[in-house]
């Protein structure tokens, strides 16, 4: 006993010690507060937009939350600006955030796209013209009271309170943080958190739609159902990664991959170095990115989600999401894999084939303008898996690029989607839309113009975008892809084509829809998609050496 | 810095297409009158280059170079050869008289919705479609002519589509079903040949590094270019299908007839005499002068094409019953004689090609003009729908005829002249082929004389007796033209000198001289 106690005594002592000494030892973690300002800003706007919801009177909500929104994306952007002004996208590009985050050009080239684009789809947000005053109060694309069951007494009495869902803005604005981060992961955890922290949002900003609103329901539903499948993948394939390299960091991974580590952790001694894991647990992250792109086969939620979900906030998925997945996929592809660049290529390849095909084929036999969109955005996504396959920095700027571009018709051509409008909402089908050339020549040109561009055709930035990435492609050795992307546009031409016929050639229904006069809010949207269409389509060079410069990854 | 005169003959059509669309809904006449204006301004811009353009010169003249997209190896380069200011003289010839053909073809009606200008569209966008044409004609940088060549496909569509003939047989909604078809045929044909040939750009880009036509011709002189013999193939061949689509040649050719059988008879005079040049143009300038290897390849199917063409062409309009679907398959048969003589790789081959392109253009015009006067009358488009219109209107069914023997090669005509020509290039080389090819010209009498003789004679028809005859505005229209097929066909000197130097670079280009005579090589 004493004995015991004797050994006992220092052997408590040196456990208090050990225990003692590294609490003091954690270091703090050094945080580029600077160099993170824009994913701080618009995280602080959110907290900030949650607050306001608290506390301030329902009345004063509308205009506190429109306000909060566009300032902290403004603001964010502005730091975006400064940030690359200062030479962070280029020779002071860093790892931020002990590892967690990259701070360098194409991280902060999507940033400023997806500020840009969120900021342009707040506006959308909060469009209040569109459909007539419900009992004196003006209304936007989301229901009264969320919560309230469709079609309940409820329901009712929060319509006639004039009720409206000033959460969707703090809600957008936690979605943009995550998206913020989302290209700017450096290590798979802060991935999967990012993609988390953007998805939940938005699975809750689908389900908010005012008219329509089982179908809106539907769709959240269907997009949480999948999305989780997806984020589960994604996160089995971080674990497998883990498994295989002993850490999450990109560049801890890449350089197990390149076989550049000696020092075995000894807990994972059986599994490091394993390429069965690496195979696996990477085409399980592929996996979970492929399906926020919406490539083919993991699509299926596309064409439900753009249908159900609020028309603005359709623009607004469709958009950014697109721009921050793919900006993740390049960072892991280009960063973690260079030296499997043989091994995930094939895959990339069948991917981006059957996208391209298949969603322009599908395309073709859609009636509801929203679905057909959604068909269209992923035959883009194939185009743009084109660049992404190219495997060089050409191939990375044009992607930056033709993301940057695409982004903007879709936000616009969305916008324009609002507009058209029947007794009972926005009339999407396809029907209601003949000869709205002739009722709105304005409008119909516009959206002309936006389908236009999806389509590629000259002098609009949807051709640049897809000369840039097909060019890519044709430099990194992928020539066959760019006949079967050639063979897509031709095919996807013609469901574009079919919806400019209908508006121009085609005689109005005399109980057509009508177009609503928007307020200043969608004007600016519709008017930013239209010019940056055409600039970027006539004078793409400024915007081009802006992603050449953002081509490289820091590691 | 001198002044950018082609940039300038691009651009003034193309402004006058931005103010024509902006002039208010209630002042369509005025939009018409702007219209005409900027378009005659435009052709005295067009003579200008004609008469600065020096044939004995540089190949390339006028010539403009500024940095446009450098990422993409584009500069916006433009420049001249006798061919360019050939056809850009065309061009700008024919827009006017377009225009005043179709002055009354865009009217509003008066129950249509106060915001909807028809008039202000239409004529906006043939403006339009000059702009790009000219300046199609202008680029020597193969990027920027791909742009037009596919922008040019846009204002094309809505002319076919928005503002079909009126003279149409069916009922409203069948007529309206059956222009959109048309248009959207016209559009999905051109578009894909164009995305082919965004693959084969591409492609040159990856080999070339460049987009400049002077350049790459430069770099292959010197040696430091040289392409796969596959690689080049797989390029013309990408290239080629995109402008055979554009000239058409059989067994692309199937969207003419519908899009000119559906659009009014000034757009479809705009098809077929101008926008379609773009593509026999192209064979010439960027087939020839980039890939003359592969082009000499592929010569032997070409011309095997071209002939079909020709017959198959002349065969179908014997027998059609549209008067303007039969002007359609005409032009496919002047087509294939155009390919035909391009691709004989002889000098008065191509020299006959160019003028043939340029005499076609011209020839058509009136033919097509003045039918579509006479379809405007009489509410039909059917042959044997008319009679003995030349007793009813005879300066409409003299016009007619002139239109028509320029048409089949009348002696004296322009268009006699360079068929002659290409004729005698082909045979030089492919003797068979110069046999079957005159077989066109007799069926070509067949197809004018048979359409004269049982639309102007013969007993009057009843529907036809109260026709009145060409107006002050119809005959300005047709008389020029008319002057103009007379004079080159006496005197087409001016044109052959204008083009001779060009076709001998292209000539030069393609390694080739013309085949000896015969007679003097068996000496």
């Amino acid at each position: 006993m004493s004995t015991a106690a004797v050994l006992s005594a220092p052997a408590v002592h040196s456990l208090w010690t050990t225990a003692a000494e590294p609490v003091d030892k954690i270091p703090a973690p050094t945080i580029e507060y600077a160099q993170l300002a824009p994913i701080l800003i618009v995280v602080g706007a959110a907290v900030l937009g949650i607050l306001l919801e608290a506390f301030v009177p329902r009345r004063a909500r509308y205009h506190a939350q429109l306000f909060l929104a566009v300032v902290g994306l403004a603001a964010a952007f502005a730091a975006t600006v400064g940030l690359a002004a200062s030479g962070h996208a280029s020779t002071q590009a860093r790892i931020a955030a002990m590892g967690a985050i990259a701070v360098d050009g194409p991280a902060l080239f999507l940033q400023g796209t997806i500020l840009l684009t969120a900021l342009v789809a707040v506006f959308t947000f909060a469009e209040r013209r569109l459909d007539p005053a419900h009992h004196g109060h003006r209304v936007d694309s989301f229901a009264a009271e969320a919560a309230a069951v469709p079609g309940s007494e409820h329901e009712k009495s929060a319509v006639k309170a004039g009720f409206t869902t000033t959460e969707v803005f703090p809600l957008a604005l936690f979605a943009v943080a995550g998206m913020l981060v989302f290209p700017a992961a450096n290590d798979l955890l802060t991935l999967f958190i990012a993609l988390e922290v953007f998805s939940l949002p938005l699975y809750l900003l689908c389900a908010v739609a005012r008219r329509k609103r089982l179908m809106s329901q539907e769709a959240a539903v269907k997009y949480f159902l999948l999305g989780a499948f997806s984020s589960a993948f994604l996160l089995f394939g971080i674990a497998l990664l883990y498994g295989y390299a002993g850490s999450v960091s990109y560049a801890r991974i890449a350089d197990v991959v390149d076989g550049a580590v000696t020092d075995v952790d000894p807990a994972l001694a059986s599994t490091m170095g394993n390429d069965v894991l690496l195979l696996i647990g990477f085409a399980l992250l592929l996996t979970g990115l492929l399906f926020k792109v919406g490539a083919v086969p993991f699509h299926m939620w596309t064409p439900d989600v753009y249908q159900g979900a609020p028309t603005p906030v359709t623009g607004f998925t469709a958009a950014a999401t697109k721009v921050a997945a793919f900006g993740a996929m390049l960072r892991l592809l280009y960063v973690v894999l260079p030296g499997l660049t043989w091994d995930w290529r094939p895959v990339m390849w069948g991917v981006a084939i059957v996208t391209m095909l298949g969603g322009a084929v599908v395309a073709i036999t859609q009636t509801d303008i929203k679905r057909l969109l959604a068909y269209s955005s992923i035959a883009h996504a194939g185009f743009i898996l084109a660049g992404v396959i190219a495997a060089t920095p050409e191939g990375v700027s044009s992607v930056l690029f033709y993301l940057a571009a695409y982004s903007f018709v879709t936000i616009g051509a969305f916008a324009v989607v609002t507009l058209v409008r029947d007794a009972g909402g926005e009339a999407t089908h396809l029907s209601q839309w003949a000869g709205l050339g002739r009722r709105s020549p304005l409008v119909a040109a516009v959206f002309a113009v936006f389908l236009l561009a999806f389509a590629g055709i000259p002098l609009t930035s949807g051709f640049s975008g897809k000369f840039a990435v097909f060019k890519a492609a044709a430099e990194g050795g992928a020539g066959a892809l760019v006949v079967v992307g050639v063979i897509a546009s031709a095919i996807a031409a013609f469901f574009y084509i079919r919806v400019i016929v209908l508006m121009f050639f085609s005689e109005p229904k005399p109980e057509g829809p009508t177009v609503a006069v928007p307020s200043p809010l969608t004007m600016t949207a519709i008017g930013v998609g239209v010019a940056v269409t055409l600039v970027l389509g006539l004078a793409p060079q400024y915007f081009l050496d802006l992603a050449g410069s953002a081509g490289t990854f820091v590691r | 810095m001198s002044f950018p005169l082609l940039t300038a003959t691009a651009a003034l059509p193309a402004l006058g297409a931005v103010l024509t669309a902006a002039v208010p809904a209630a002042r369509h006449t005025a939009a018409k009158w702007l219209a005409l204006v900027f378009s005659l301004a435009t052709l005295g811009l067009a003579a200008l280059v004609a008469v600065r353009f020096d044939p004995g010169g540089a190949r390339y003249q006028l010539t403009e170079s500024h940095a446009w997209i450098a990422d993409f190896g584009v500069r916006y380069e433009l420049g001249v050869d006798g061919i360019g200011v050939a056809l850009i003289a065309l061009t700008a010839l024919l827009i006017p008289f377009v225009i005043l053909a179709g002055w009354h073809d865009a009217d509003p009606d008066q129950q249509s919705n106060r915001r909807w200008r028809p008039t202000q569209g239409f004529f906006a966008l043939i403006l339009a479609v000059e702009a790009m044409v000219i300046l199609s004609f202008e680029a020597t940088d193969v990027f920027l002519f791909y742009i037009l060549f596919e922008a040019m496909l846009i204002p094309m569509y809505f002319l076919i589509g928005g503002f079909g003939d009126r003279a149409h047989s069916g009922s409203d909604e069948n007529a309206a079903a059956q222009r959109s078809y048309a248009a959207v045929k016209f559009l999905l044909y051109n578009l894909v040949g164009g995305l082919i040939m965004l693959a084969a750009v591409i492609g040159l880009y990856v080999v070339a590094g460049n987009f400049s036509l002077t350049e790459i011709a430069e770099a292959r002189a010197a040696g430091d270019l040289t392409m796969a013999t596959n690689t080049e193939r797989w390029l013309f061949l990408g290239f080629f299908f995109a402008f055979a689509v554009k000239a058409p040649l059989w067994p692309l050719h199937t969207w003419l007839p519908n899009a000119m059988g559906e659009a009014t008879a000034p757009v479809a005079v705009l098809i077929t005499a101008v926008v379609d040049k773009v593509g026999t143009f192209a064979m010439l300038r960027f087939c020839l002068q980039l890939f003359p290897e592969a082009s000499k390849w592929a010569t032997p199917v070409i011309v095997v094409l071209a002939l079909v063409s020709i017959i198959y062409g002349a065969l179908l309009a014997v027998g059609q019953r549209d008067i303007k679907r039969l002007v359609a398959y005409a032009s496919i048969s002047h087509f294939g004689f155009i390919i035909l003589g391009i691709f004989a790789m002889t000098s008065q081959g191509q020299s006959g090609a160019t003028l043939y392109m340029v005499n076609h253009g011209i020839s058509t015009a009136v033919l097509m003009l003045v039918a579509g006067f006479l379809i405007t009358r009489r509410g039909s488009r059917l042959i044997a729908d008319y009679g003995g219109v030349q007793k009813v209107a005879p300066i409409l069914a003299g016009t007619f005829l002139i239109g028509g023997l320029a048409t089949l090669s009348l002696p004296g005509l322009a268009p006699f002249v360079s068929e002659f020509l290409v004729l005698v290039g082909t045979f030089a080389r492919y003797p068979a082929a110069g046999i079957v090819a005159t077989v066109g010209i007799v069926l070509a009498a067949l197809y004018v004389l048979v359409l004269y003789q049982r639309t102007m004679t013969g007993p009057v028809k009843p529907e036809v007796r109260s026709l009145p005859d060409l107006k002050a505005r119809e005959l300005a229209v047709v008389a020029p033209l008319i002057a103009l097929l007379v004079l080159l066909g006496v005197f087409p000197k001016p044109l052959t000198e204008i083009v001779d130097p060009a076709v001998r670079h292209t000539m030069s280009d393609v390694q080739q001289q013309d085949p000896r005579p015969e007679v003097e090589a068996a000496k």
